[in-house]
């Protein structure tokens, strides 16, 4: 007896072994993707050097450090020479002119990079800005650079919906929200001063609670974002929404920011079938009234909690010409939609012309949970959460659970 | 004849409040509490969400020791917590405002569900804990 139930575990084990490699990416016909990198950790944002080398920023230290640069020495296009430095966790990461800029929780520190893209000081980053607000609820720093000298970063709001007290049902709305001094918005600094604090930097934009994608846009030199909406709507307000309206309400949405723009956060949300800026019932919303006419609109709205946790704007020549200027989206998958299935463990593609959406959304690369069905996000195998293009016009996945990487291609090699 | 004494006391267990005077909850009620104010973060499997909620299995805070665990619920929790050398970073707010029995009914039931074996709250045990929280304020 006590043999066979060794068998059948080992008969498990395996099979779990078997599917963990076996995870297979639904992606558009013509389209192909490999596996480029595994196991390297919890991998958030990811950026790649003109000349192919790939940063990884990690949310949880390896062997005492957070960012990890990989090669591919030897043109077998998996990468397999890794590079450790930095020695905080965070989101947050790119290249621009030579250097890298990462990000940890509160600051953003720069590296110089040599010829072949590898840091000159790995123990010695610049430390550019410092002091920002880290409460650890929204407290990753997405970073991205515009093309006169700014880095703009997201100081998610350490809150559900700026409630007195925060995630408790019947506490009321705090009427102006102090939160978005400080928080709550996309704030910019130059990306060259040190040791800026918030005196230096501007907020840029405000009402987000939290942007964890965001990218510049050459085509039309703005920036873009990709926000976290709000939980809670049916457990705290169930003769409002029902199940199924708390799992779809309210939408994900993407936003153009212009300096000095207000998206509404926490006053109202932004209902997806009803296109319209509802008033948050913390505030005195009834789900049908709507709120704060200032506040801008975003460009699109996508089903509730499914977390865009990467953006980037397509520049490549590789894919086919629909691609071209167009945005990916990450998503890491929801976590907030019971009863209801948890959704949304995949990689989108909104078509654009001069930065104005062109179509609807479509999925472009599914498959990333390993599962049909996924109720606990814990039991997806890979969760979508960074984005970047290759230089041979590739796009690159980032899994922040087994820290894989993904290269995607077209056509099939 | 002997299994009859096993089945009662079976039964004495699954409906305790019918052979306790009515003081530990049963199991439907803090299932009902469960799905109505914990899953939506803590998930239908206890299994939390990483980095943000904090698993109910495996893990002492909720199978061990009963006054931290009625104190948490209680006071509610807001910074954040390591569990299997995992943060957990979202807060959670006060459950005070849910009667004594209730949350003995809602913590009974996460001690005894999704592996976890541990021994029932009983609503006399919150009262205790709720009237020293009280008197230290």
């Amino acid at each position: 007896m006590k043999f066979f139930l060794l068998f059948l575990l080992s008969v498990k084990i395996s099979l779990c072994a078997t599917a963990q490699n076996s995870v297979a990416l639904q992606l558009p016909s013509g389209f192909s993707a490999q596996v480029v990198a595994q196991n390297q950790g919890r991998v958030r944002h990811i950026a790649i050097a003109p000349n192919g080398t790939l940063f990884l920023k990690l949310e949880r230290l390896r062997n005492g450090f957070g960012i990890v640069s990989l090669r591919d020495l030897n043109q077998d296009g998996i990468y397999e020479d890794s590079l450790l430095f930095g020695n905080f966790i965070g989101t947050g990461i790119a290249v621009k002119n030579r250097f890298l800029y990462a990000s940890s929780n509160n600051a953003i520190f720069r590296y110089a990079l040599d010829a072949n893209f590898q840091p000159i000081h790995p123990k010695n980053p610049d430390r550019i800005v410092y002091g920002l607000i880290d409460k650890g609820q929204h407290a990753s720093k997405s970073i991205t650079l515009d093309n006169t000298g700014n880095i703009y970063v997201n100081i998610g709001a350490p809150s559900n919906i700026c409630q007195v007290e925060d995630r408790k049902a019947g506490s009321p709305g705090r009427m102006p929200c102090p939160i978005l001094d400080s928080a709550g918005g996309i704030w910019q600094f130059s990306a060259s001063e040190l040791n800026q604090t918030y005196a230096h930097g501007i907020r840029y934009a405000t009402g987000l609670r939290n942007v964890v994608g965001l990218d510049w846009n050459n085509e039309v030199n703005d920036l873009y974002v990709t926000v976290h909406g709000r939980d809670l709507l049916f457990q705290h307000f169930p003769q409002l929404y029902d199940a199924k309206a708390g799992a779809e309400l309210p939408a994900e949405t993407f936003y153009r920011l212009k300096k000095g723009q207000d998206a509404g956060w926490p006053y109202v949300y932004w209902d997806q079938f009803k296109k319209k800026k509802i008033l948050s019932p913390e505030f005195g919303g009834d789900g049908i009234k709507e709120g704060a006419p200032q506040a801008i609109e975003p460009l699109m709205g996508f089903p509730g909690h499914l977390a865009p946790n990467a953006l980037l704007f397509y520049t490549g020549v590789q894919f086919p010409k629909r691609y071209l200027n167009g945005a990916f989206i990450a998503f890491h998958g929801s976590w907030n939609r019971s009863p209801e299935f948890q959704e949304g463990f995949c990689v989108v593609f909104m078509p654009m012309k001069n930065g104005i959406p062109t179509g609807e959304w479509e999925i472009f690369a599914d498959g990333f949970s390993g599962k049909e069905k996924i109720m606990s996000p814990r039991e997806a195998q890979h969760r979508p959460c960074g984005l970047t293009q290759a230089p041979d016009g590739s796009l690159l996945v980032s899994d922040d659970v087994r820290g894989w990487v993904w290269k995607i291609s077209y056509p099939l090699k | 004849m002997r299994e009859i004494p096993v089945t009662l006391l079976l039964l004495c267990f699954s409906f305790s409040p019918y052979c306790q005077g009515n003081t530990t909850p049963n199991s439907i009620e803090g299932a009902k509490l469960y799905h109505q104010y914990c899953m939506s973060c803590h998930q239908a499997d206890g299994g939390g969400v990483p980095q943000m909620t904090p698993p109910l299995v495996s893990t002492n805070y909720v199978t061990g020791d009963k006054k931290r665990l009625i104190t948490i619920l209680l006071n509610g929790l807001n910074e954040p917590i390591v569990i299997n050398d995992e943060v957990y970073y979202n807060p959670m707010a006060s459950f005070g405002y849910l009667t004594d029995r209730q949350i003995a009914a809602v913590l009974t039931y996460i001690r005894k569900s999704f592996g976890n074996q541990s021994t029932s709250v009983s609503t006399q045990e919150v009262s205790k804990i709720r009237k020293q929280l009280a008197n230290k304020n």
